[in-house]
Parts: C-alpha cells; structure tokens; sequence
C-alpha cells in the first residue's frame, strides 16, 4: 500500500500540499506518483517570484518513462524552490514527502487548499482510478 | 571499438581519395584551416567492417518486425530509393532556374495535388522538414489567421490528455497556453470537458484522430462544430493518417490544418532522426500564411511560389523546399500505390492491426479498450501482470528482443499503465504476425515461471539492460581522444 501521511493535502493530479506555520504551502508529489513514473531523471521547478493559479502547470516532473506537470494545488506566490533537485532528482523518489518537495507557494487565498483531499479522500481516489 | 580508437598513423584508403586536388587560389589565407582534421586514419576494408558491424547491430525494419506503435515503421519499397536517385533528380542544384527544373518541379507539384486529395484539404506546403517542424507551421498559421483578424484576445490552444507530447510543445513554442482536455472511459475526447473549456480564448484544438489510443475520434463533426462556433480552428496531428488514408479525409471532419509525417505513412527513411517530410495541409481561410515556396502551374510551366504574391506568409522553414529526396520517395510511393492502392493501405493496416489485438486478447493479454474496434495500432496493458507477477511493461519489452522483435512503443500513451502500443502496419505477413504472438505467450509463461528472464533480459543483444537515468544523465557522445 502507498505512503499516504495523514497531515497532508491531496490534489487528483497527485500533488501533496504542506501547510507550513508561517501560512505558506510546501508541494511535492505523491509517493504513488513518483512510484508510477519511475526513476527521475530530471525536475524543473518553478520560478521564485512568479505568481501561479491553482490548478496551473508549474513544473515538470520527468522520468525514464514520461514528462509530467505538476499543478499548482493553490494559487499564490512561489516563495521557494527545492534548488537541490537540480542535481539529484532522485530525491523525489527516495522521500516524496521530504526531501524530494519541489515548490512553496504563498497562497493568495488559503481558502483554495479547503478543495483539497485530505489523506483518506486520496486513498479512495486511488481505489477507484486502480478499479 | 570506435573508429577513431582504429586509426593508425600514416593509413589510407587511396582508392577512394579524390581523383584531382581542389583549387583553393580563390580562397583567402586567412580564411584556409592551417591544421589536419581530427578524422581516423584506416583502411578501406576496416571501414567497410566497421560499419558493417554496426549495422548488425541495429535493430532494423529491413531486419525485424518492427511494432513500434505511433511510429508507422513499414516497409520502404526498393523502387522509392532507386527512381529518387536517378541523376537528374540527384544531380540537381536547387539554386537553378525554374526552366532547368521542369521536371522535378512537376513531380513536385503532382506530390502537392495528390497530399491534398488523399487529406481533403484546400491548399499543401511541403517546406516543413519534419512533424515537429510542421505542428510549428500549422499553430503558427493559426495565430497569424487569428492576428490578421485583429483576434488578439485568443491565447489558449485545447490538447487532449492523449496527445503526442510534442503537440503542447507546439503550442508553447507559438505563444500560447495549453489547456488539456480529459479522455473519457471509451477512449474518446471528454465532450463535456471539452464544452467547458472552450470559449472566447480558445484559439484552437489539436487533435489525432484516430487518437493516439488507437481509436477513431466518433464524435470528430461535434466537437469540429464546437470548435468553429466558438471561433477557433482545428488542428490534425497526421501521426496516425496511415489507418485512414484513402477512407475518411481530414478536410471533410472539419479540421482547417493539418501535417502529414510522410516518413511515416507515406513510406521514406525514418528513424535516426530523419531527414523527414512534414508537409501540411490547408483550408481555404489559411491558404494566404502558409510557409513558402509552393510550386505553382501555369497550365505550361511549373514555377516557384514566393513571398511576391503571399506576403501575408508566415515566412520561409527550411533553405529550399523541405527535404527534396525524401519528398521525391514519397512521390514515387503514391504514384506507384495509386488511388486503389492508398486505400489498401488503410484497410490492411487496421485488419493486422485487428488480427494481432484478437489474437492476443485469445492468448490472455488485456487490451486496454477491448470495446472497441483498433485502428492501425492498438494498446496491450501489463497491469495485470504488474499487479500479480512484479513483471513491467518494460521487462516484456526488453524480453521481445531476445526474441528478435522490435519492442513496441512502451509506456506511451501515458493515460494508460504498463501499456506496450502496437502497430504492426500492413506491410507484415500473416506468419509474421503469428510468430509475434508466439513470442508473447513464450514470454508470458517465462513471467510465471522464470521471471528472472525477463527482469535481466536482454541476454542476447550487444549491450544488456541499459542503466536509463544514467544513459539520460550522462551523456557520453563525443570522440574526445582526436586531439592527439
């Protein structure tokens, strides 16, 4: 079964997001999603600075077996980005939730993070995309 | 062993040096190389070894069953290559007059005549030098067709989530947004989604019908209707043209541009990265920015199309007109295919296509849209085997080539898990095909019983598996050691 952490949000393209206490956002990808990509070869991570809506593609996430997007779950400013990942995107696959996050967010408006799943939501969603 | 590391000091081939030396008299001092390039010293014989050899190495569709799904690897008859070579075509400068140019420029024009009648499209530009490059050249037109109109309000182009990944590249190399569109469950484009998205920002669509899940887009006049209403224009990625060619044309789906990968359906050297032919297709409302030249007729003479009478072109994508030899081949493999012959290709395209999915849904393998009818290509899911034996999509492909067969396309499309995408084409034999499936059940019962086979495979090519993020990561292209 999937690490799943309690703690955290849930977006249906597989995006995990991070309250932290200063109020911004922490994202990365789910340990399901680094799983079924494969071995990272390469992140590029958004801009510091740059403004994103939710829901828009920020970064790209790529693997021996595919290129993906990866979604903005809330909308705000990019604060920080994980620069680490430059040189080892491996990270991604050996601590999803840690190490391996990608981008923080200063959300415009927290209230986005409420369309979120939380960890039993996303544990269904992946029972019913594996049917 | 590279050539390079075979080179000894003072060895030649004599016998293919040039016959006379070069005058350079003309050339400035300072403008003449003053040092030997760093090229191999060898022998002819090691010359014809060494590439021998690594030719043998390669897995070949003049070699192998090559199934490689999205990529229409078939056959490429002998008398493409030998007609395209005769002097007259070879030996032509593409800087001589149109009048020394007659008859290259009709075969031109008639490859132009026939593209358009096979798509259905107004107009045909044959600059573009490869798929990518005529994706480029259809969104570009799109915009410049949007810009024209004062249209400036339009900054999204709809891709569905099955695309080719090179269709969202092309509209972010032309300015604009992507907005993906979902599949629904029976493999087509999510209409509801779709009405969703569309709106006063919609540019247009880019579309592969059929899709690149080996099915027939059904509902392709709704959502053309859609699209139109709504201001935008259709795009058709011509990837898969090969299952409909001669049956069903774009231009009457509705779509307003199209590119067509002659490599691909129209039977020229492909892979290793070309040289390819991406010619596209215009309606009339287009037909003003396509890319130039075009051969135009007169009625007597054949003459080039230029920017004196197209100035609203969106400009020139390649020095001359595309690549001339592989349009050439394309030419001769029309005009020996015909007219009834176009629409064989179509219909034993699918029915291989249709034999190798029935076969291998009868041998036990999951096909991940069972419902309905493939194309020229169709999807086998290894979830399954995922799930129960650890096997991967991967492992099989890898396996297949102990068993001398071109793995076909692996994890793509991506909507689909542990997918291997099949296109077998219609240039293959029955027998062919039966030995494919034979290799597949082989291969299934290997997963159940010895699974290691698969994990290590391959056992018997010249290098085993390879290490792929390191292979992506660290690049090791270049001959360093020349500089001695």
């Amino acid at each position: 079964m999937s690490n799943i952490p309690v703690e955290l949000k849930y977006a249906k393209t597989h995006e995990w997001a991070r309250t932290n206490d200063d109020g911004s956002v922490t994202v990365g990808i789910s340990d399901t999603a680094q799983d079924q990509l494969g071995d990272m070869v390469f992140i590029e991570v958004p801009e510091v600075g740059a403004t994103v809506t939710a829901e828009e593609a920020c970064a790209v996430v790529e693997s021996v077996k595919a290129a993906s997007d990866v979604y903005a779950p809330v909308g705000g400013k990019i604060v920080e980005v994980n620069e680490g990942l430059a040189d080892s995107p491996e990270t991604v696959n050996n601590d999803a939730y840690g190490e391996g996050w990608i981008f923080r967010i200063e959300p415009s408006d927290a209230g986005e993070l409420g369309a979120l799943m939380d960890a039993d939501g996303y544990t269904g969603f992946l029972a019913a995309e594996d049917h | 062993m590279l050539i390079f590391e075979q080179s000894h000091v003072g060895r030649r081939a004599l016998a293919q040096a040039p016959m006379q030396e070069a005058d350079i008299s003309d050339i400035p001092a300072d403008m003449l190389r003053t040092d030997v390039p760093g090229l191999p010293s060898t022998s002819e014989l090691q010359v014809v070894r060494h590439f021998t050899r690594l030719s043998q190495k390669n897995f070949s569709i003049d070699t192998q069953f090559y199934p490689l799904g999205s990529c229409t690897m078939k056959y490429n008859p002998r008398a493409c290559n030998t007609l395209a070579m005769l002097p007259g075509f070879l030996a032509r400068h593409p800087l001589a007059p149109e009048s020394m140019g007659q008859g290259f420029l009709a075969c031109m024009y008639d490859l132009q005549e026939i593209l358009k009648e096979v798509t259905g499209m107004q107009a045909v530009t044959m600059t573009p030098m490869a798929g990518a490059q005529g994706e480029f050249t259809g969104v570009a037109m799109i915009r410049a067709y949007h810009d024209a109109n004062g249209d400036s309000e339009r900054t999204e182009i709809l891709v569905p989530d099955a695309a080719h990944g090179t269709n969202p590249a092309t509209a972010v190399m032309c300015g604009y947004k992507v907005r993906e569109i979902p599949t629904d469950a029976q493999g087509d484009v999510d209409l509801e989604a779709l009405k969703q998205a569309v709106g006063p920002q919609t540019a247009g669509i880019m579309l592969t019908n059929p899709s690149t899940l080996g099915v027939f887009e059904r509902r392709i006049e709704e959502i053309a209707a859609l699209i139109h209403e709504a201001g935008g224009l259709l795009y058709y990625d011509g990837a898969n043209l090969n299952a409909i060619l001669g049956k069903v044309r774009p231009g009457d789906m509705g779509f307003d541009v199209i590119h067509m990968n002659l490599h691909k359906t129209f039977s020229t050297p492909h892979g290793g990265g070309g040289p390819g032919a991406g010619p596209v297709g215009v309606s009339k409302r287009l037909e003003p920015f396509m890319p130039l030249p075009i051969v135009g007729y007169d009625g007597d003479q054949y003459y080039w199309i230029t920017e004196a009478v197209r100035p609203q072109s969106i400009g020139r994508l390649s020095a001359f007109m595309g690549n001339a030899g592989v349009l050439m081949r394309a030419y001769i493999y029309a005009r020996m295919l015909g007219r009834e012959g176009m629409h064989r290709v179509a219909d034993y395209a699918t029915l291989n296509a249709n034999y190798l999915m029935a076969r291998l849904t009868a041998a036990g393998f999951d096909v991940a849209f069972p419902g309905r009818r493939a194309t020229h290509e169709f999807i086998v899911t290894l979830k399954r085997q995922q799930k129960e034996l650890g096997i991967t999509a991967m492992d099989f492909a890898k396996r297949l080539l102990d068993y001398n067969f071109h793995a076909p396309t692996t994890y793509f499309p991506l909507l689909v898990p542990e997918c291997l995408l099949i296109e077998p084409t219609e240039t293959e034999t029955r027998e062919e095909l039966d030995a494919f499936v034979e290799a597949m059940i082989r291969i299934q019962q290997e997963a159940e019983n010895s699974p290691e086979l698969l994990k290590e495979a391959p056992h018997t090519r010249p290098v085993r598996r390879l290490d792929e993020v390191r292979a992506a990561k660290q690049l090791d292209l270049a001959w360093s050691g020349a500089a001695e």
